[in-house]
């Protein structure tokens, strides 16, 4: 008997990749919003006309009563952290800010749907479900979700 | 429902690298094994059906690129992107259509990609994606919102680890059987807390495949044919921040789909045993409350009593689980066809006693939006 020749074989492997550029459209809804937070430093929310929940993310059409939200809602930058985790070992390509870092979810008060975004300048073992959590606008706004840098433990006086 | 029955199960070896196979190499040997299984031959199949993941496999149309692996030529074909439960559900449309023997495999190879920079292509372009959120961090914020509804430690998270990781020494086709306590997966490295290494399932390579017919077609298979009594899926809101992340409303729907069909009305009491897609460990605990095998926020109880243990009364994923190996895509097909073993009595080593009735669940999506639930075997 012959050895079997797959026995001592070694691999090759081709090593790729695939970079392909887009440009997606943010749509009529996402443009108002995103030139609202880098024009005004301002979030806004849509309200359905007929359940009367404002979404923010903001929307062009309730997804619960499939009607139309053309009515906008002017929100705060402070809010509500509905639940949250810390990046300890971000893939590099994915850390927008140095870890660690956080990702919340995020429910803006005048809004009755929450958000992600991240979390930055909070002590390790500070975060919470519930506590009070404010937005961080960019200094450079270029009309991005980014424009937001992060939101950080409220320093707001109760 | 009609009668359909699944009369054909095939997994290949799963690993955390299979270099000296393709992604077609190990389709073949999954559909080989599949056919085996059936006893029949590749003449006898009518339709074939792939399931691939364009992103994974770095190619557009990836299903094209196995079709002479699955012996599709000629054949009625159709592909489907997403996990193996839908995928199967696809194979199930298409026997109910009138096509008499129906072949479905599909095949995973994560040791070829970066996991994170794809499943952080699965978020919104716009509002989402450059935040950097991937798989891991978007359960650990389910996570944390189910320990924050139910008042849950990370040591009950981790006893899901420990239960699976320790089955999968049972079954000769896991990636990771591992001796481990909830003290090692307590102490393992924080991933994105409160989920730690040892509460992820590991990158795989594998495949598996399952060949479903209608009654006349069954018949060959005699009593290893085992019967598909309810499939049911439902999808929830695609931004977390629409959902309510700790309730598992959407499973619950599917399950109540899937039980309708097979006539269950006390799924804690009717079914035998469950396999369900736990990708973190947590996930096992939400699935069990959606799949109404106890209550909400019951199941890290119903876990520390032992009660989904291989001996328990309700055991969940003898076979290891997607925690003992996840080819994402095959993962939900392995947990259709482990049901489907466990059915026919020939699950082998972690064969459990008297299953007649077998509930599969699988899902897409962040956080699991959209579930499927397959309910098999049990009497005619």
């Amino acid at each position: 008997m012959t050895e079997d020749w797959r026995d001592s074989q070694e691999i090759l492997v081709m090593d790729g990749r695939i970079k392909v550029p887009y440009a997606w459209s943010a749509g009529e809804v996402g443009t108002t919003y995103l030139e609202s937070l880098r024009d005004a430093e301002r979030f806004l929310g849509t309200r359905c006309p007929v359940c009367g929940i404002v979404y923010h993310l903001p929307r062009m059409h309730c997804p619960d009563c499939f009607e139309a939200c053309p009515e906008w809602v002017e929100l705060e930058s402070t809010g509500t952290l509905v639940t949250w985790t810390i990046a300890r070992r971000p893939h590099p390509a994915l850390s927008p800010l140095a870890p660690p870092f956080g990702f919340g979810v995020i429910r803006l008060d005048g809004a009755d749907t929450g958000f992600l975004h991240l979390l930055y300048g909070f002590g390790v073992g500070s975060l919470r479900s519930g506590m009070r959590v404010e937005a961080v606008f960019a200094r450079e706004r270029t009309g991005s979700i980014l424009d937001v840098s992060h939101f950080r433990p409220s320093r707001e006086v109760v | 429902m009609e009668r359909v029955a699944v009369i054909g199960v095939g997994m290949t070896q799963f690993a955390r690298e299979r270099p000296a196979e393709t992604a077609a190499d190990l389709v073949f040997e999954a559909c080989t094994r599949a056919l085996e299984d059936a006893r029949l031959s590749i003449e006898d199949v009518d339709v074939v059906i792939t399931g691939s993941n364009d992103f994974f496999d770095g190619r557009t149309i990836s299903s094209m690129a196995v079709m002479d692996a699955c012996g599709s030529y000629d054949k009625n074909v159709s592909t489907v992107e997403g996990d193996g439960t839908f995928g199967a559900a696809h194979a199930l449309m298409r026997v109910l259509a009138g096509w008499g023997t129906v072949l479905y495999c599909a095949h995973h190879k994560g040791s070829e990609s970066v996991m994170p920079l794809i499943t952080n292509a699965m978020f919104d372009p716009i509002f989402e994606r450059f935040l950097g959120i991937e798989a891991v961090t978007s359960a650990a914020l389910q996570a944390r919102a189910y320990m924050d509804r139910w008042g849950l430690d990370e040591e009950t998270l981790a006893l899901v680890s420990v239960k699976n990781h320790g089955n999968a020494f049972r079954n000769p086709v896991a990636q990771l059987p591992l001796e481990t306590t909830v003290e090692d997966v307590m102490g393992s490295p924080y991933i994105a807390d409160p989920l730690k290494r040892l509460d992820c399932a590991p990158v795989t390579d594998g495949a598996a495949a399952v060949i479903l017919a209608d009654r006349e077609h069954a018949r060959s298979a005699g009593s290893r044919a085992v019967r598909v009594r309810g499939v049911g899926y439902s999808c929830d809101a695609f931004h977390l921040g629409d959902r309510d992340l700790a309730d598992p409303s959407a499973l619950r729907d599917a399950a109540a789909r899937a039980y309708r069909g097979a006539a269950i009305d006390d799924p804690a009491r009717q079914i035998d045993l469950a396999e369900v897609s736990e990708v973190f460990g947590y996930m096992e605990l939400m699935w069990c409350e959606g799949l109404g095998l106890c209550g909400p926020g019951e199941a890290g109880e119903m876990t520390a009593s032992g009660r989904t243990a291989r001996d328990g009364d309700i055991p969940v994923n003898v076979s290891g689980g997607c925690l003992s190996a996840n080819p994402v895509l095959v993962s939900g097909l392995n947990r259709v066809i482990e049901c489907v073993l466990q059915v026919r009595g020939e699950a082998g080593e972690h064969q459990v006693e008297g299953v007649r009735t077998a509930v599969a669940q699988g899902f897409n999506g962040p956080c699991g939006q959209s579930q499927c639930v397959w309910v098999l075997g049990g009497e005619e």
